[in-house]
């Protein structure tokens, strides 16, 4: 990517700039899109359309007193917000939104994804242990449980799509789909991957460790102002990332017919996935955590294996 | 009545011909006084002896008979204690009194015998300060622990004015607080077991989950429910308290805000109970009236209910669609009535006005829209694998134990008994409607959910039925204590006049006696055990709700569960705080 090279900051930044603005708008999408599956309004006061609701949220969010309960363990507590954050905007530098729009074309992108989404599960435990709360504490250890289990068939089902494209690059893996976008070989795996990202991300109907009716607000029942808005765009971020890698996986990243520019292309992939994850949240309950746990180990995972191995045997019987 | 004497020959034959002495009631219930060093063995004769037993104890409460006015005074004693029992196979109810010389007498505990009496014995001792001796936990239950009296009591002041001004030093914010500091030692319970210590889980006061102002105390092992302790009182507003300063009539708004759901439906309870008092025989057309009103409310309560209970396991938005429903209902209602939530609309012998012009549209348009409505929520909501998954086989409880905790309503129906008292006691021209009662079988939660959602579709059929066959006539009874008065006669003769005016400025005077009335409320068997000293205001007024016992039940049936199952559980009783609390 030597000819990208000068345009380094200006994608980091742009990149930067675009994602947190996505997130931002995702609370007046989500908001307006949930209330519309609802059969009510949604906010629609402030600014045309309600759409400086984002500015108000932003607003209170930022100048509401930072509180620290004082019962908390205070660097960890600090500490746990930021790293979903960062570990969610690291996730980005892999996803190849256009064809040189991308920050590093790691030859190992896809493990890079993996990695940075696992250290995600830091944020839910640190942040629900230090607040130092029952709920918070009973909300961190669903979500370890939960990630560790989602992370192992996150990872397998992954592994089709690398059987098929040859290459951990995720741009060589959308340059491979040029033909057939894989979620038609790969249905299987971009169902699971579909699946394990709910839960990766900890949306309904997989948001067990915050399960409002049960545990309050779950490992973040004690953050407020703009510690709770990092866990906050953190999730939006969260899905954002889910969706991008959905579309560079397995609907051909920003491959689609020339009347569009690929990065259009790119962008109306992932704002569909962005708009399934909310009408998930607005139709589905919550399983148990237990049924989670069994669901994935007893159901998925097996599946997962099955589908690698069928893959695997395909891809050597073509190459023969 | 040929039942009750049966039941006295049986009795006597058992206990000796001296032992129980009868009283006449207004309500026609067999009401025996018995002698307090036997309550337990007749009780439990009662139970589990007598052929046809008595196997629920519907309710249990006590009266402080100190100041009742004298000439009306038979009753030679300072306290009674109550005892409703009901056979289903007999479908009759018995009372039975224990009365009591002393200040503060102890009594016999029957907690060992029903399982339901603990509750309703903790409430006693609370209100009247009445001990029961052999009780494992005579803690007070509604009032705070730091409280100084027992309410019911007649010493005890009623008024915010005779109470003397409110103040809160340093000194009992930290008496306070201490007194809400859950000891696990006082209940009995652990803190570690051989190979974990145990977490002991505050649920409330403020929870999103709870629906309202109750405390759970869980003592959890892992996320495992080891036991549970409810903490109810936080909405205790002394409902009982205040109807003995209320008029007959006045009392009424007071009952809309019991099972504040229910709506028009407490009113109706209420005025079963006063209107045997009065000897009121209401005319057709305000029967079909009431029952009509009743079953839209029941609809409405279940909406409320499904629409939670959905929401307490995850599911966000039937609960909007179904609140929209009510809504419509509540439409209906508002056009009727002019009032909502709590329209406060029946009277003593009929209701406040005749139906508006044009309610029959109301009413259709609501029939044709609502089934629909309903299917479309079955596909969300009771045939979604998820929503099945957290609530099939959850919180299961049997007959005999539904029987044993007091269960009644949909909650007992759920376990395959078809008891409903719409039915089996019809009450306010009940008898002349065409409905199922719905059962389910396996007295899960999901089972639970089954039955109040046919019972939606049955309403629905009443609603119909009322619509077609509205009967015309007045809609209050032609009777001296019909409250407010019939005003045809006034002008013309003085004698007419001087009762109008009285039944308007003092309220009816209520003659000497006693009555119970229990009607299928929204949650189940709601109640009203109304005493007149023949007074303009009740001397004591008991308020038997369906909540209260149901929440009694709960540490049995969460044990062994998880956090989430008592979420569903909690969702599936569909009780409302100031039902238990009152």
């Amino acid at each position: 990517m030597e000819e990208a090279a000068p345009n380094y900051f200006l994608i980091i930044g742009g990149v930067l700039f675009v994602m947190l603005n996505v997130a931002a708008a995702l609370i007046w999408v989500e908001r307006r899109l949930l209330a519309l599956f609802q059969d009510r309004y949604g906010p629609n006061r402030a600014g045309p359309l309600g759409l400086l609701i984002v500015a108000a949220d932003s607003i209170k969010l930022f100048f509401k007193q930072d509180w620290i309960p004082p019962f908390a363990d205070k660097p960890v507590f600090i500490l746990a917000p930021a790293i979903v954050v960062v570990t969610v905007l690291m996730s980005f530098v892999v996803i190849p939104f256009a064809p040189g729009v991308i920050v590093a074309d790691l030859n190992i992108g896809l493990l890079f994804f993996l990695a940075m989404s696992s250290m995600g599960a830091y944020s839910i435990i640190l942040g629900g242990w230090a607040s130092n709360n029952k709920y918070s504490l009973l909300g961190a250890m669903r979500g370890a449980a939960q990630m560790i289990s989602y992370e192992v068939f996150m990872g397998l089902s992954l592994m089709g799509v690398v059987l098929l494209s040859g290459s951990f690059s995720l741009v060589e893996i959308v340059e491979a789909q040029s033909g057939l976008w894989f979620f038609i070989p790969q249905i299987v795996g971009f169902v699971i991957f579909f699946i394990a990202g709910i839960a990766e991300t900890h949306r309904l109907p997989f948001d067990i460790p915050e399960a409002e009716s049960e545990l309050v607000a779950g490992f973040h029942s004690e953050y407020s102002g703009m510690k709770f808005g990092m866990f906050f765009i953190g999730e939006y971020m969260g899905i954002t990332l889910i969706s991008c890698m959905i579309v560079t996986l397995y609907f051909g990243g920003w491959l689609g017919p020339d009347f569009l520019p690929p990065v259009v292309w790119f962008i109306l992939k992932t704002a569909f996935f962005l708009m399934i994850f909310i009408l998930l949240r607005a139709s589905m309950p919550r399983p148990r955590y237990d049924q989670l746990m069994e669901f994935g180990w007893k159901i998925l995972l097996p599946i997962t294996l099955v589908n690698l191995l069928v893959t695997a045997g395909v891809v050597l019987w073509v190459k023969e | 009545m040929e039942n009750g004497n049966s039941i006295v020959a049986q009795l006597q034959a058992r206990f000796g011909t001296d032992t129980f002495k009868p009283q006449s009631t207004k309500d026609d219930i067999l009401t025996l006084w018995m002698p307090h060093d036997k309550i337990k063995d007749v009780l439990a004769f009662l139970k589990h002896d007598i052929p046809q037993p008595f196997p629920l104890l519907y309710d249990l409460t006590a009266t402080d008979e100190r100041t009742r006015k004298h000439e009306n005074g038979h009753v030679p004693y300072a306290f009674t204690i109550i005892y409703h029992l009901l056979s289903f196979e007999r479908n009759s109810f018995i009372r039975l009194k224990v009365g009591f010389r002393d200040e503060f007498p102890t009594v016999q505990s029957i907690s060992s015998l029903w399982a339901n009496a603990n509750w309703y014995e903790r409430e006693v001792y609370d209100m009247f300060g009445i001990r029961f001796s052999g009780h494992p936990h005579l803690y007070r239950i509604l009032m705070p622990r730091t409280w100084v009296g027992h309410p019911l009591r007649k010493e005890h002041p009623a008024r915010a004015t005779e109470m003397g001004p409110f103040a809160l030093y340093d000194d009992k914010v930290d008496l306070e607080q201490a007194a809400l500091q859950f000891k696990p030692e006082e209940w009995g319970l652990q803190r570690q077991s051989e190979d974990s210590d145990f977490m002991f889980l505050n649920i409330g006061p403020q929870h999103p989950g709870t629906h309202g102002v109750l405390r759970i105390v869980l003592q959890l092992d892992g996320e495992d429910i080891v036991d549970a302790i409810p903490d109810i009182g936080f909405h205790h507003r002394g409902q009982e308290k205040m109807a003995e300063r209320q008029s007959w009539h006045t009392y009424l708004p007071y009952t809309d805000r019991v099972d504040y759901l229910g709506g028009v439906m407490n009113n109706l309870a209420y005025l079963m109970a006063v209107e045997k008092l009065a000897g009121i025989k209401v005319p057709e057309r305000v029967k079909v009236i009431r029952v009509m009103l009743c079953e839209l409310f029941r609809i409405a309560s279940h909406l409320v209910w499904y629409g939670t209970f959905a929401q307490d396991v995850g599911q966000l938005s039937p609960v909007f669609y179904m609140f929209t429903d009510r809504e419509k209902i509540f439409d209906i209602v508002e056009a009727i009535t002019g009032g909502r939530m709590h329209p406060n609309w029946f009277r003593i012998g009929g209701v406040a006005q005749d139906l508006p012009k044009g309610w029959e549209t109301l009413v259709q348009n609501f029939i044709n829209y609502f089934p629909k409505r309903l299917k479309e929520y079955d596909n969300m909501v009771m045939k979604n694998s998820l929503f099945k998954a957290r609530t099939k086989g959850i919180g299961i409880f049997t007959l005999d134990e539904a029987i044993e905790w007091g269960v009644t309503g949909p909650n007992l129906r759920a376990c395959g008994f078809e008891w409903d008292f719409r039915k089996k006691q019809p009450y306010s021209g009940y008898e002349m409607f065409d409905f199922d009662v719905p059962t389910a079988t396996n007295g899960d939660c999901y089972d639970r959910a089954v039955v109040r959602v046919a019972e939606m579709r049955q309403s629905l059929r009443i609603i119909e039925q009322c619509l077609k066959n509205m009967p015309e006539g007045p809609y209050k009874a032609d009777h001296p204590l019909t409250t407010p008065p019939i005003k045809k006669n006034t002008m013309h003769d003085i004698e007419t006049l001087i009762t109008h005016f009285l039944g308007v400025s003092w309220g009816p005077v209520m003659p000497f006696g006693e009555a119970m009335s229990c009607i299928e409320a929204t949650k189940g068997a709601n109640g009203y055990y109304v005493t007149s000293d023949g007074n303009t205001s009740p001397y004591r007024l008991r308020i038997r709700t369906p909540s209260f016992p149901h929440m009694q039940m709960l540490p049995y049936i969460t044990k062994g569960y998880t956090v989430a199952d008592l979420l569903s559980i909690l969702g599936a009783m569909d009780y409302v705080l100031a039902d238990i609390d009152r």
